[in-house]
Parts: structure tokens; sequence; C-alpha cells
């Protein structure tokens, strides 16, 4: 998965092409530790299809803000650098995220 | 064939946990099965004080990393899997989970609650979004923000001081006029500047576009509202949620007697089903504690065990 950082995010994301998901996690949030195997496992899957990336937002507060990202964890579904739909806090889980996936690939 | 555990536990929380190191020990197969994070509720609290035996700077997830080494030790299994559906009578009983189907003797059910929402218009939309019920999750986001936390018990005072950590103002919406909370936590808040109170009240309604921007408030007493909008510079507000629990039975319900969604137990943590037993959260019970779900936890597999050697 992509390490993102608030200087990196736009040109991956937002100027990004295809479809690509961001995992939005931060220090402390429990929840986001547990999930993030589980995204990474879905990664080495869908990897070649889509573009998955990661955002610690402990450290780009105002960059989750701007994709009105307040609620942890998030995982968000962009093409062509636009948002499509997002998966927050008990609604991410993998399953989920996988079908979510399967309609973008 | 496949495998029949002696116990089959559901919910990795402390009671679960509890549960899997008593039968591991005692020789079961044991199997723990969670769907969402191991650790359950108390994953989300920065800060333990009052559990016996906690370390100094404990922690919810410090706290359960030592608990889940220590059953891994063991060898209880763990599996993440949600249960979707349960057949509790008969001597085998089975548990259909999303990825597969598990087997046993005997079935401890450790599954915990949830937060209670507000229930108030917009609540659904913000979550994530200005709305939280865990602080430790999103209250960096409110750095330097403000924020009101909804309730007056331990969880939203305790809650309330976490979020002064970020928040430059903190003010807790408590539906009566005196606080449910320990003294001591009392005390805490009301000493730290910047927190405030807002008595009487409570959350009728959550706007705004996109993020959370304004809320009605209403005094339960005169039944006047007012509108609360986020300061202009900030643009939001958070809104932490800890008004209360309720219990995750949904899929056991009308399989085991409850009350009010909470699994009815004797002292030996037995429901009503022979070989089915209780512990933690989800019991109908006088006190939701740490303390004593690991209680629980360790009395249901000490009666699971003999259960099964009864069964012989």
């Amino acid at each position: 998965m992509i390490i993102l950082d608030k200087t990196t995010f736009e040109g991956e994301v937002l100027k990004g092409e295809g479809a690509i998901l961001v995992d939005f996690f931060g220090n402390g949030c429990v929840p986001c530790e547990a999930l993030m195997p589980q995204v990474e496992a879905l990664a080495e899957r869908y990897g070649d299809k889509i573009k998955f990336c990661k955002l610690n937002t402990t450290k780009a507060r105002r960059v989750a803000i701007g994709q009105k990202v307040m609620g942890l964890p998030a995982i968000v579904m962009y093409k062509d650098g636009e948002k499509q739909e997002e998966l927050i806090k008990e609604d991410a889980t993998a399953q989920a995220i996988e079908e979510m996936i399967k309609i973008y690939i | 064939m496949s495998k029949i555990y002696d116990v089959v536990v559901i919910g990795a929380g402390p009671a679960g946990f509890s549960a899997g190191l008593y039968a591991g020990r005692a020789g079961m197969s044991a199997l723990i099965i969670e769907k969402a994070k191991y650790g359950g509720q108390i994953v989300q609290t920065a800060e333990i004080e009052n559990y016996p035996g906690s370390l100094e700077e404990e922690s919810g997830p410090t706290l359960i990393d030592r608990m889940s080494s220590q059953v891994a030790k063991f060898g209880a299994e763990k599996e993440l899997d949600t249960v979707e559906d349960v057949e509790l009578n008969g001597d085998i009983k089975i548990i259909k989970c999303q990825k597969d189907t598990y087997r046993a003797k005997s079935v401890i059910i450790a599954a915990g609650a949830r937060p209670v929402p507000v229930g108030c218009q917009g609540e659904r939309e913000f979550v994530g979004k200005g709305v939280s019920y865990c602080a430790t999750c999103d209250g960096a986001f409110f750095e330097d923000f403000e924020v009101f936390v909804v309730g007056g018990g331990d969880a939203a005072v305790e809650e309330a001081i976490y979020l002064t950590k970020f928040a430059r103002k903190v003010t807790v919406i408590h539906r009566r006029d005196q606080l449910r909370a320990a003294k001591s936590i009392q005390e805490k808040a009301f000493a730290n500047d910047r927190i405030e109170f807002m008595w009487d009240s409570v959350v009728k309604e959550l706007k705004g576009d996109g993020l959370l921007e304004s809320m009605v408030v209403e005094n339960v007493k005169t039944k006047v509202q007012r509108e609360i909008v986020a300061d202009e510079e900030d643009g939001t507000f958070g809104v932490f949620v800890f008004i209360g629990l309720k219990p995750q039975s949904e899929v056991f319900c009308g399989k085991i007697e409850m009350e009010n969604g909470y699994i009815k137990t004797d002292e030996n943590m037995r429901t009503n089903v022979p070989g089915v037993f209780a512990a933690g959260d989800i019991r109908d019970k006088a006190l939701r504690q740490v303390v004593t779900a690991v209680a629980d936890g360790a009395i249901a597999a000490a009666c699971a065990d003999k259960y099964i050697e009864e069964q012989k």
C-alpha cells in the first residue's frame, strides 16, 4: 500500500487516475489498527486493479478534514480524483470493503 | 467432520479472553470468535485507573495486549468471524458465522455491548463527520476546536477530561442537573478549566453540509430550544456520545432468556439453555466493568468444564 502524507495526498489521490482506495487511520485508533491487516490483505488481492493507499491522519489532519473525514477508521474510494463512496467506522468491515472494491474493478 | 470444540466463546473482550484463558488452562479445546477487534469496548479507553492491579498509565490497549498474550499461552484459539445464527439446543451447539460454521459442546456468550446513540435527527448522517462514540479514535481531529460530550456517567466525564487534551473547550451536555459519574471523576472534571456544563439538556438535531455545523439542544425542564452553531473560523465541532450501552444480543433473540436484551444467568453464568453460558456486559447484571467481565469469563469457563464432564 502506498503510504501518503499531507504533501503527497493531492498528487497521488486527487490528481490520480482510475480507482484509488484510501485507508484513513490515526495514532491511538485501535479499530484502525485492527482493520489495517485486513485492508493490506485486500491490497494484495486487488492491488493490480486498484491503487491502495493509506494516510495517517494524526499527521495530516487538515487533509482529512478537507476530505470530510473526521472519524476513524474511514475507507474511501476515489475515481479520477473524485470521492465516490466511503465506509466509516462500524461499516468498514473487510467484507463491505471488498464488496465496494468489486464495484470499481 | 469439522472439529468439535469443548467450548466456543463468542466475543473477544475481557470476558471472552478470561473465559478462553481459564478454558485453555483447564485443558479444554477452546475457540474465541470475534467479529471486529480483539479487546472489545475497552480498547477505546485511553486510561484505566480502577482495574485492580492495573499499571501506571494503563490504557485499554495495554491491558488487552497482556491479556491476549496470556490467553495465547494456554492454547485457546482465536478467529475473526461474525456470528450470523446459532443452534444452542442439543449436545452439540452450532455457531454459524460468515466465514465458517463452528461446533462445540458448550458455548460462552461474551458478545458485549455497543454504544447507544442519541437517536436524534441527523446523527447517523454525521457519524465520522463530527459525531463520534470513540474519543481516542477521533479526539485528535478536534485539536483547538470545540467539542460537546453527551452524557453524565463515568464514561462521558472521563472522555470529556480526555478530550481536553485536544479541544480548546469541552461542554458536557447532560439531561439532568447533576452527574452520575463517580465522585472522584466529577471533581477532576469540575477542576478542569476547559470543561463546561450544559445541564438539563438534550440534543434534538444535528445539522450541516458535509461536516457537522450546528445543532439544536433543548432544555428538558423549560422545553426551550436553542441552536448552537460552529465558530466561524472552525467551521465544525465535535459531538461525542457516551450515554450508555446496548447489549449485542440480537442474534440470540428467541433462543435464550433475556431481559431488555441482556442475557439472564444464575451466579454460575448458566443461562436457561444447558451448556450455554454468558459472561460480561451482555449479561443482566448490576456492574459492567472489566473486573466483573473477567470474573464472569472465569466462572463461565469453569462451569462449562464441569458441564462437559457431567455429560460424559
